[in-house]
């Protein structure tokens, strides 16, 4: 197995709400490997992102309680102070964000912006960092680079923007880089390019990636390995292949049962009951997902649910996948208990 | 006969500037787009951003002015109307939009927003009015109560059928549905498109549907049209766009459909790569000296393509 870049080790976040603190991270863990792309999926209100902003310490420390630890490079970030966090920030931990309209500065040549974290982290003249500059705008692609260099964010289009933010965040030589929703706010060909992309920056970094997403078609496309998330906790973790060959847990089937694009004919999609939870009124004991699967008897679920490890590398939590089906085919269920 | 037909419809936006703010030129949003809606079928208008899958929609039912063309809905022209004339036949369009989150008055409850279009075009007694309002809710899966709670009280499934039974209230033939599961999750996206569908058949109902999501307009239409700079690409069945694609635009858009098998990844992006460059290489032949993109071409009945240059 390749070398761990971050682990996380129950990780629990919670906001204060009215005097309260509710977890919307909910203890959960995971190691990323090098040259690993860690899939994290789920509905919004899922947690995904609030794992993301803790990993990176972008959460409000007033309101915010983070417990557990993130372990990166032998330090945990949640202990550090601000100070030696910004050390880390930016240079071994970077981020993609989601919308690169609004996470580029608008007064700040191209240029300027892709050297910021070189000006903080490292120490180059300016002649090697221009030089550098440069070259992170040809690795992502950007064939112009001289003339991009000098223009503003409101010069370029959303896939170019996208990709100087992706040049921002490789800018140090991150050892772990996060990405959330890094395609969303992009047009459908331009999606393709940016996750073409980053498969590419993938072969020629060494750095794990954490990919936030809602849509399974991007993790198809780019992830290693996934975790599926629900109500603040991880559900399903498996290397992606078996995840679409042999998903397990009912929330991950009935994901990919109501992605349209996964059916051939205007059959019905799969309709998921209810909504995620908030996470004042999530109900913690029991299997979190029950609610939203009725027709699945109590005894199914586990009382207090874990994640069981079926087959190497293929953890899903509670003991309801062995009983689930569909309410439309009872079939289905019959030949999934024999295997 | 058809339900809508669209004939060389044009919308052009003025680009002001100079003395007086004259007008120096125009935007040729959509320029010169031609198709017809049969009774009871659903046609998906395709395109990225900017290439006027919008504003097409939003002409059809007079929230743009056309510039040129016809728009003929059950035989009348509604492009060259005056706002009295197109009153008698504007309720039978409706549209729903895309973002639940704004296109519903936050200072109206339920009851007021349903109802709108019904005091537009119909007088009742409040007491025929309520009975209306609450047939609807029931019929989009609402409980009857929530009639009297405000937008912001409903998660964003619940909005989008909120939008959707205001648009149903005149019972119309034919609704513009603008992007509507854009900016909703998968599974509540999966939740909109079943019961989209469920209407369609009990409403007869005719469909505009448009969209940037391929895997959707898979999903939902019978016929496509394929949008590129104001002008149609690609005109075809579902299977025709999907199975046998033509043109390189529409090419490269099928391709940058997320492959769902991971196996594939790779494979795929070769492919995109390949069709990327071919598409570089050709992309003058797709335009006419104008900068126009060339007419339609039918290849089967159901089949038709914008020529290249120097043949097909």
């Amino acid at each position: 197995m390749a070398e761990t870049v971050l682990e996380i080790e129950n990780l629990r976040t919670s906001f204060n709400i009215k005097g309260n603190y509710y977890a919307a991270v909910d203890g959960v863990s995971l190691t990323v490997h090098k040259n690993e792309v860690v899939a994290i999926v789920g509905e919004s209100g899922c947690g995904k992102s609030a794992l993301a902003l803790s990993i990176i310490g972008l959460h409000n420390a007033k309101t915010t309680k983070l417990e557990g630890q993130v372990n990166l490079k032998e330090q945990n970030l949640l202990s550090l102070p601000v100070e030696k966090l910004n050390k880390i920030r930016g240079k071994d931990l970077g981020m993609i964000f989601q919308d690169p309209m609004t996470a580029l500065n608008p007064l700040a040549t191209i240029g300027r912006q892709i050297a910021e974290p070189m000006d903080y982290h490292m120490k180059l003249s300016s002649a090697a960092k221009k030089k550098r500059v440069l070259e992170l705008l040809g690795q992502v692609g950007i064939k112009d680079a001289n003339r991009i260099y000098k223009q503003y964010p409101h010069e370029l289009s959303g896939g170019m923007r996208q990709r100087v933010v992706i040049a921002i965040a490789l800018a140090c030589n991150p050892v772990m880089l996060i990405a959330d929703e890094p395609t969303t706010a992009l047009d459908v060909t331009i999606q393709a390019q940016i996750m073409d992309l980053m498969k590419e920056l993938q072969r020629i970094t060494d750095s794990g990636i954490i990919l936030i997403t809602h849509d399974l078609g991007v993790v198809a496309e780019m992830a290693n390995r996934v975790a599926v998330m629900y109500a603040g906790e991880f559900v399903e973790i498996a290397d992606v292949n078996t995840l679409f060959s042999n998903p397990l847990h009912p929330y991950t089937r009935s994901l990919l049962s109501s992605i349209p694009s996964n059916m051939t004919d205007k059959e019905e999609l799969h309709v998921i009951e209810g909504i995620v939870p908030s996470i004042q009124k999530l109900d913690r004991k029991g299997c979190r997902f029950a609610p939203r699967i009725p027709w699945i008897s109590e005894d199914a679920h586990e009382d207090n649910p874990t994640l069981h490890e079926v087959e190497p590398g293929h953890f899903v939590r509670c003991t309801c996948y062995k009983e689930f089906h569909f309410p439309e085919d009872q079939v289905e269920d019959e030949n999934y208990v024999t295997t | 006969m058809s339900l809508l037909n669209v004939k060389d419809l044009q919308v052009h936006f003025p680009i002001r500037g100079g003395f007086f703010r004259r007008v120096v030129d125009h935007v040729r949003a959509v320029d010169g787009v031609s198709f017809n809606l049969e009774p009871g079928e659903t046609y998906g208008l395709v395109g990225e951003s900017g290439c006027g899958k919008t504003t097409t929609g939003r002409a059809i039912i007079g929230l743009n002015k056309a510039t040129g063309g016809e728009v003929l809905f059950n035989g009348d022209n509604l492009a060259n109307m005056n706002g009295h004339d197109r009153r008698k036949h504007i309720r039978d369009i409706q549209m729903i939009f895309q973002d639940p989150y704004s296109s519903l008055n936050g200072r109206k409850n339920v009851l007021n927003i349903i109802a709108e279009p019904l005091r537009n075009f119909e007088r009742l007694s409040p007491k025929e009015e309520l009975t209306r309002v609450q047939n609807m809710i029931e019929r989009v899966g609402l409980s009857p109560e929530s009639i009297y709670k405000y937008p912001h009280q409903f998660s964003g499934g619940q909005r989008q059928r909120i939008g959707i039974a205001r648009a149903l209230m005149l019972n119309p033939k034919l609704i513009i549905a603008d992007e509507p599961v854009s900016a909703l999750d998968v599974s509540v996206q999966a939740q909109v498109l079943n019961f989209m569908q469920e209407i369609q058949k009990d409403f007869g109902l005719t469909y505009l549907f448009i969209s940037h999501d391929l895997g959707v307009i898979k999903h939902i239409c019978d016929r496509i049209g394929i949008m590129y700079k104001g002008r149609f690409v690609e005109e075809g069945t579902a299977e025709d766009v999907y199975n046998n694609p033509q043109h390189l635009y529409t090419k490269r858009l099928i391709a940058a459909i997320p492959e769902m098998d991971p196996a594939k990844r790779f494979e795929k992006m070769e492919l995109r790569k390949e069709i990327n460059n071919a598409y570089r290489k050709e992309y003058d032949s797709y335009f006419d000296k104008d900068g126009r993109m060339f007419d339609l071409k039918p290849l089967t009945p159901t089949h038709s393509v914008a020529v290249q240059k120097g043949g097909m």
